[in-house]
């Protein structure tokens, strides 16, 4: 799956790529399983095709798109963003896709949409974690229709230049470099565009640990630990002292102005 | 002992109190450590993994809380199958379950925290389950100093055995900060096994028979 270098700014890092044996061995996607290892072990399981997506609520034009519709949707292009987990490791990956934005502006959200809500599928059948109840399935997560629109917000469907593997959310996921990992919505089958605020996954889980927002964030700790620095994985090695972990990821020139004047430690 | 034992738990008994058992168990409290040399050094079996502080951390810590649990499995093992050997591999058991801790907190210290004192304060006075593993780590420096035989001569059998009932706050300790480490990840359950065996472990030691006083 080719993508074109993309003109976005702030699109390409100039940082090592991390291993992609790493990145397709090294996942949190807990339908899978709690364990990093899990979703490789026992993604392969997962049907990508078929795939549809239902796009609804506040839009002029709802409608469901099939994966190939999806794949036509937009030309393809590379991102090579850093991802940084909430957990305090981070990895740099050549992610294929295209603006989100390309497909909000297909849709046409009414006057009153303000957020989106992204829908992970949640089958029992291929997706043994969904069995334990670690997380009320299916998997929800939400943007601000501001922030869906930016045009960094990628929706994602290929990895190094290839099909997206099942452990790093085929067939379609979201990518949202500035935010903890975990906002970036894998294998999704419903965008939601809605008036009222999405309760997200986590934040209903640990309202207390995970707010919306979830933005990169030095400065504000995870309460159970301190979200100054991170671990690049495959680069930092095993002595080395932690690297700082930048505000928004090292996006703030992009994205920092779609917080101007909100308190990002209320709104963590 | 007072119980008589079976034919056959006598003979396992008598093989296991052999010379060679202890060194055999010995051994193998040094695998796990030398399982991580040798994936770090050779990438053998996948090396340490992606992220091999992460590895190194969770093994240490998992493995100080296996061995903990395994040597206070011991004195059960004479009480209900009359099987003497075991007990004599506490001391075995519980340094090694010592080193791993020890180990464990150095991971933590070098590889989370750069070695940066400041840094541990302020994580540690941050996060509460860092703190109670911390202090099961202190709890557990005076039982392995008072682990050599001199030390138990010159402590005085009584007074050695009740400083070395500290495990039995130690083990829950541990066990705590595991789960605490977990607790609104929704992962609790995964380390059912280990809070039913303490519970197990430790109800043992309140259930007593009616039996001649033993040293245990």
């Amino acid at each position: 799956l080719p993508g074109a270098r993309s003109a976005v700014a702030g699109a390409t890092t100039m940082e090592r790529a991390t291993a992609y044996a790493d990145i397709t061995a090294y996942n949190n996607f807990y339908e899978f399983g709690t364990d990093k290892a899990d979703p490789a072990r026992l993604a392969g399981r997962l049907q990508t095709r078929p795939w549809s997506v239902v796009i609804d609520g506040e839009v002029k034009r709802p409608q469901t798109l099939d994966l190939d519709a999806l794949l036509r949707l937009a030309p393809m292009e590379e991102r090579i963003y850093r991802l940084r987990c909430v957990e305090g490791w981070s990895m740099v990956i050549p992610w294929v896709g295209w603006s989100l934005a390309e497909l909000i502006r297909r849709v046409e959200p009414t006057g009153n949409a303000k957020y989106v809500e992204f829908h992970t599928l949640a089958d029992p059948k291929q997706m043994p974690g969904v069995a334990s109840r670690v997380l009320d399935w299916p998997y929800v997560e939400g943007l601000r229709l501001d922030e869906a629109m930016h045009p960094l917000t990628l929706l994602a469907f290929g990895l190094y230049g290839e099909v997206l593997p099942n452990q790093n959310g085929a067939p379609v996921r979201l990518v949202v470099p500035w935010k903890y990992g975990f906002k970036s919505a894998k294998s999704i089958v419903r965008i939601r565009f809605t008036e009222r605020q999405p309760l997200t996954a986590w934040n209903r889980s640990a309202p207390q640990e995970y707010g919306f927002f979830s933005n990169v964030n030095p400065e504000v700790d995870h309460p159970r630990w301190s979200q100054a620095t991170e671990r690049r994985i495959g680069e930092d090695g095993l002595f080395a002292r932690k690297r700082p972990t930048l505000p928004f990821n090292g996006y703030g020139a992009q994205v920092a102005s779609l917080y101007a004047g909100m308190d990002l430690k209320k709104f963590f | 002992m007072a119980t008589p034992a079976a034919p056959a738990v006598a003979r396992l008994d008598a093989v296991l109190r052999r010379l060679g058992a202890k060194r055999v168990v010995w051994l193998l409290c040094l695998l796990p450590l030398l399982g991580w040399v040798m994936r770090g050094s050779t990438g053998w079996a996948g090396g340490l993994g992606v992220n091999p502080a992460e590895t190194l951390l969770r093994g240490t810590g998992d493995w100080t809380l296996n061995l903990l649990l395994a040597g206070l499995a011991l004195t059960p093992l004479r009480r209900l199958f009359s099987l003497n050997g075991p007990v004599r591999w506490r001391r075995t058991v519980g340094l090694w379950a010592f080193a791993y801790a020890l180990l464990h907190g150095l991971a933590y210290a070098w590889l989370d925290m750069g070695l940066d004192p400041a840094a541990i304060v302020k994580d540690l006075g941050k996060r509460p389950f860092a703190l109670v593993g911390f202090v099961a780590f202190v709890l557990l420096l005076p039982l392995a100093l008072t682990s050599t035989d001199r030390a138990m001569r010159a402590l005085g059998g009584r007074r050695w055995q009740r400083l070395h009932r500290l495990v039995y706050l130690i083990a829950p300790l541990g066990l705590l900060h595991l789960a605490w480490m977990r607790a609104s990840k929704g992962r609790l359950a995964e380390i059912a096994p280990e809070v039913l065996a303490l519970l197990l472990l430790l109800g043992l030691r309140l259930w007593r028979r009616p039996a001649p006083r033993s040293l245990d």
